[in-house]
């Protein structure tokens, strides 16, 4: 039993589990903050590893990471810093030393503290007091013989006992945090159905962890975080590849099409694909290209047989498809098109978030070419913008850039599920039978789509493609028709303004500073924002999820405040965007291009500098 | 009886109402007359018909039939072809593509379309030139040819087509010359009969830019001694009087003899096997050049197999029939949930 005055109660913790990639540090993490959602909290993750699958070990290069921050109230970023940072050897220290909170708690591998990795580590022979971290919560626990003691009578290879390490290291935070074993054991009952000796030695080792944690006094005092109060309903855990995946299979059904992707493996937007391939169940039809052009092209000839396409990439795929999104824009067709953006230019930072790929989803094509640009904000609600990126293409005729990035695509937040019935149906504008004969490029008066003429219907037999047509589909080299129809394409993505959503103001419609955000960066900065609000500051925040066109109301909230900050991770790409399309506003920025998102603290502290500045 | 419909189509059911645009004397227009009459004659509604284009002379194609048609961008074709097939099995997808558009710029597309034997017909027009950009050399182009990019003589290797095929797994290869209607007709007709990826090597004329390049084997006086036409079950048999034909030469290479001469009787002749697996003899004949040997005409290689699209239809369906998952509410709720409130 344990004892009540020894725990304290928190409104929320971050904890970081750390080691070489090779440790099992992503499942480790997974584990963990599965368990804390079912046990009620607000959480939000960051998964954080090299681009190499195994790095050299004991690297700090080769350090994998994974960030967990739960509470028990509304939680909107993976955190800063974290309150305990589980370190499997000395190169997770070297890693993550700047980003434990002072007086934070360590719990590391001694048994891994070898003085080739302490030299390897960049050390010469202490790393926690060469990082001047002796006043910290540290705990020495010997994992790698622990698992040897726990698990010799076993009769596994000592391979495969180290690998129990991570699990061990999740039984002592486990105790620490007060949380059940059950979810993970069930897991384990899972993952190694075929191999029970497995699934009972990494239970032994889950169990030796928190046993051991439970013995030494030096996990005094442990954390207790309630349950979060949230909204009623049934949650589950979501990345936001996974969302959008399936805010695509929802798209479709309430479209009633079947959905085609075609695409070619990119990180970090692999995971589109792979949970889009494991829906056969759904009707899903899966496609891995040969290379990325050909993913958006069989995704366009599927489009032209009257599916639902989509695409998924990251930006240098997208760069290889911006010749096919042209002919996209000029054929007319329906398609979604996923980059989930990483650092770049070039191979850049694969593994990395970035959010330096908007001009080039908004520009990267020859000639005037249009499309609509959406972006996802959270995990979870990729599922809604995935669907509204669909809804969109198929209602308008039009290409759709959906924005993810890697923070998004790989974090995970509790999302509460919704029910198809509350979903609007998605009406596509097929041709009517009865026109002929039929005009590819007749448009609607509302939207200015045209019809979409599926083949296989008798009598709308039509042709189109790359060239410059007339309204009926002929091909036209006229000046004036050339014209007419760059503006009408122009025309037909502004009109979508129409139908979506005003931007909404986080706080109050007045104020010294609007923080101005677009996407990803969105939990960042409605965290700083909002302690920014409590300390008493004219401070709100908007986020952009409509990219082009831009929500009808910017002006209208823009000119309520003194000044406007936009935040991004690139070195100012919205807000030259603004500066194009809103002219009358004077624009301040706050960038960081680093590969990861930015803190809380970031934020706080150049909104207060600029507050004093002016 | 009820359901069966009989079309009854001609050629000219296919002419869209687009004027054609071709160079007069150009071999595209005999293609274009070749497949609209083949068309008309296989028997399926014509709104099945989905005609996909890359970039070139002949990638104009789709928009002189009046079929669905999709003219793309360069060397892609393929690629989207591929994706209105796998989209819908039951249309009828012809691609249509030069040297250039499928051999150069699309030439990953037309190995991967191959390899995965997606039911498309792949109509590739060879001129061994780039008309559309005015005379410059191709992949196909043979070794020293002079044009505006090679003014001293191209220095590279030509592909071979029928070897590309087949080494990229190709199940249906074959080879026609644009004059010749009415072989391209029924070559036309047995591509779209076979399930799978047909080619169809089209040795066709650019007047213009290399105007007479096939000349050596095409012209009527001395086709039917340099080329032979290939017919599953028949012996290797050409020449004005058909009295010339192949043999295996110590079971490894092909050898162009003449009947009556050194004992050669016509049973010594080479019957033609195009459904045999194995390509050995189907690769020699695809890569017979005069003037050695005749070059060889008709569908050289047809062999059945699964098809991409087919396949991907069975596997969902397979699946299906089994799966707990049957809507999005079903998988919304699957896996680890948990209730608030």
């Amino acid at each position: 039993m344990r004892k009540k005055s020894d725990v304290i109660e928190r409104e929320e913790v971050v904890i970081r589990f750390s080691g070489d990639s090779g440790d099992g540090m992503q499942l480790t993490g997974t584990l963990f903050s599965d368990t804390a959602a079912l046990f009620g909290n607000d959480l939000s993750t960051f998964p954080d590893y090299p681009a190499e699958i195994r790095a050299p070990q004991g690297t700090v290069g080769g350090v994998s990471g994974f960030q967990v921050h739960l509470g028990h109230s509304e939680i909107n970023t993976p955190g800063d810093f974290s309150d305990v940072l589980v370190a499997m050897n000395p190169a997770a220290i070297k890693a993550n030393a700047k980003w434990i909170k002072p007086g934070g708690t360590i719990i590391y591998d001694e048994g891994n503290f070898t003085e080739k990795n302490i030299e390897k580590a960049g050390y010469e022979k202490d790393p926690i007091s060469e990082e001047k971290l002796e006043s910290y919560n540290i705990i020495a626990a010997p994992i790698s013989s622990m698992v040897k003691e726990a698990l010799k009578d076993f009769g596994l290879d000592p391979k495969s006992v180290l690998r129990t390490k991570n699990m061990f290291a999740l039984g002592m935070v486990y105790w620490l945090f007060d949380r059940k074993l059950k979810y993970t054991e069930d897991y384990f009952e899972k993952k190694f159905r075929n191999k029970p000796g497995m699934a009972e030695a990494n239970k032994v080792a889950l169990r030796a962890g928190y046993y051991y944690a439970e013995t030494i006094e030096a996990l005094n005092p442990t954390y207790k975080i309630l349950p979060a109060e949230i909204a009623k309903g049934t949650y589950r855990n979501i990345n936001g590849n996974s969302a959008t995946a399936w805010g695509f299979m929802a798209a479709a059904e309430k479209a009633g099409l079947e959905l085609f992707i075609g695409s070619y493996p990119i990180t970090p937007a692999t995971g589109i694909l792979e949970e889009l391939a494991a829906r056969k169940d759904l009707g899903v039809k899966s496609f891995q290209a040969e290379d990325e052009i050909a993913g958006i092209c069989t995704s366009l000839g599927a489009s032209f047989a009257g599916n639902l396409a989509v695409t998924s990439t990251s930006g240098p795929g997208l760069a290889l498809k911006s010749e096919a999104i042209g002919l996209a824009v000029m054929a007319e067709l329906p398609i979604v098109i996923v980059n989930v953006q990483r650092g770049g230019p070039s191979t850049g930072l694969p593994t990395k978030t970035e959010q330096a790929d908007l001009m080039q989803a908004l520009y990267g094509r020859n000639g005037e070419c249009p499309v609509v640009v959406i972006a996802s904000s959270t995990p979870s609600d990729c599922f809604h913008f995935a669907f509204e990126a669909a809804r969109i293409a198929l209602e308008h005729m039009t290409p759709v850039l959906l924005l993810s990035d890697s923070y998004l695509a790989n974090g995970t937040e509790p999302w509460r599920i919704p029910e198809m019935k509350d979903l609007p149906k998605i009406n596509p504008p097929f041709a009517d039978r009865t026109e002929t004969p039929f005009l590819p490029y007749k448009r609607d008066d509302e939207k200015l789509a045209r019809s979409w003429a599926v083949p296989g219907i008798a009598g709308l037999e039509h042709r189109i493609g790359g060239l410059e047509k007339t309204v009926k589909g002929t091909v036209s080299y006229t000046p004036e028709n050339h014209e007419q129809m760059v503006k009408v394409r122009a025309e037909k993505v502004e009109r979508v303004a129409n139908e979506i959503p005003d931007l909404k103001v986080y706080g109050a419609k007045s104020g010294d500073i609007l923080v101005v955000g677009w996407g990803g960066s969105f939990g960042y900065l409605i965290t700083a924002v909002r302690e920014l609000q409590e300390q008493g500051l004219k401070v709100s925040l908007v986020n952009f999820n409509y990219i082009n066109p831009l929500p009808k109301n910017v002006k209208d909230v823009f000119s309520k405040f003194k000044k406007i900050v936009v935040c991004e991770l690139n070195l100012g790409q919205f807000a030259d965007y603004l500066r194009i399309k809103h002219q009358e506003f004077t624009y301040e920025q706050i960038n960081k291009v680093q590969g990861v998102p930015f803190t809380v603290n970031d934020i706080k502290e150049k909104c207060i500098k600029m507050l004093e500045d002016k | 009886m009820a359901d069966t419909v009989v079309y009854n189509y001609t050629a000219k059911d296919f002419k869209s109402d687009q004027e054609v645009r071709w160079c007069p004397g150009c071999g595209d227009h005999a293609v274009l007359s070749s497949v609209q009459k083949a068309l008309a004659e296989l028997g399926i509604p014509k709104e099945k018909f989905a005609f996909i284009s890359g970039i070139g002379c002949s990638s104009r194609f789709p928009y002189y039939m009046d079929t669905y048609g999709f003219h793309s961008i360069h060397g892609r074709a393929a690629a989207i072809a591929s994706g209105v097939k796998t989209a819908n099995p039951e249309l009828s997808v012809w691609q249509i593509t030069g040297d250039g558009d499928a051999l150069a710029i699309g030439g990953n597309h037309f190995i991967h379309a191959i390899r995965r034997n997606i039911d498309i017909n792949i109509i590739l027009f060879n001129n061994e030139i780039y008309g559309l950009t005015k005379g410059q050399y191709s992949p196909t182009s043979i070794k020293g040819l002079v044009t505006k990019t090679s003014p001293f003589g191209t220095v590279e290797e030509p592909f071979s087509v029928g070897e590309l095929v087949i080494g990229a797994k190709g199940k249906f290869f074959a080879r026609t010359i644009d004059t010749n209607v009415n072989l391209s007709t029924q070559i036309y007709i047995e591509a779209a009969k076979h399930n799978g990826t047909s080619v169809i090597e089209v040795l066709q004329n650019c007047v213009i830019f290399n105007d007479g390049i096939h000349d050596i084997i095409a012209e009527k006086e001395v086709r039917d001694d340099r080329t032979l036409i290939l017919k599953h079950g028949q012996p290797m048999l050409f020449g004005k009087n058909n009295d010339k034909g192949l043999i295996l030469e110590g079971c490894r290479k092909l050898k162009a003899v003449k009947l009556g001469e050194n004992g050669i009787t016509e049973k010594s002749i080479l019957v033609h096997d195009a459904v045999e697996p194995n390509p050995g003899i189907q690769y020699m004949l695809a890569n017979m050049r005069y003037p050695e040997y005749p070059v060889a005409l008709g569908v050289i290689r047809s062999v059945d197999g699964p098809t991409y699209d087919r396949s991907v239809q069975e596997q969902i369906e397979g699946i299906k029939k089994t799966a707990k998952i049957k809507c999005m509410d079903d998988l919304l709720k699957s896996g680890s949930t948990w209730s608030v409130g």
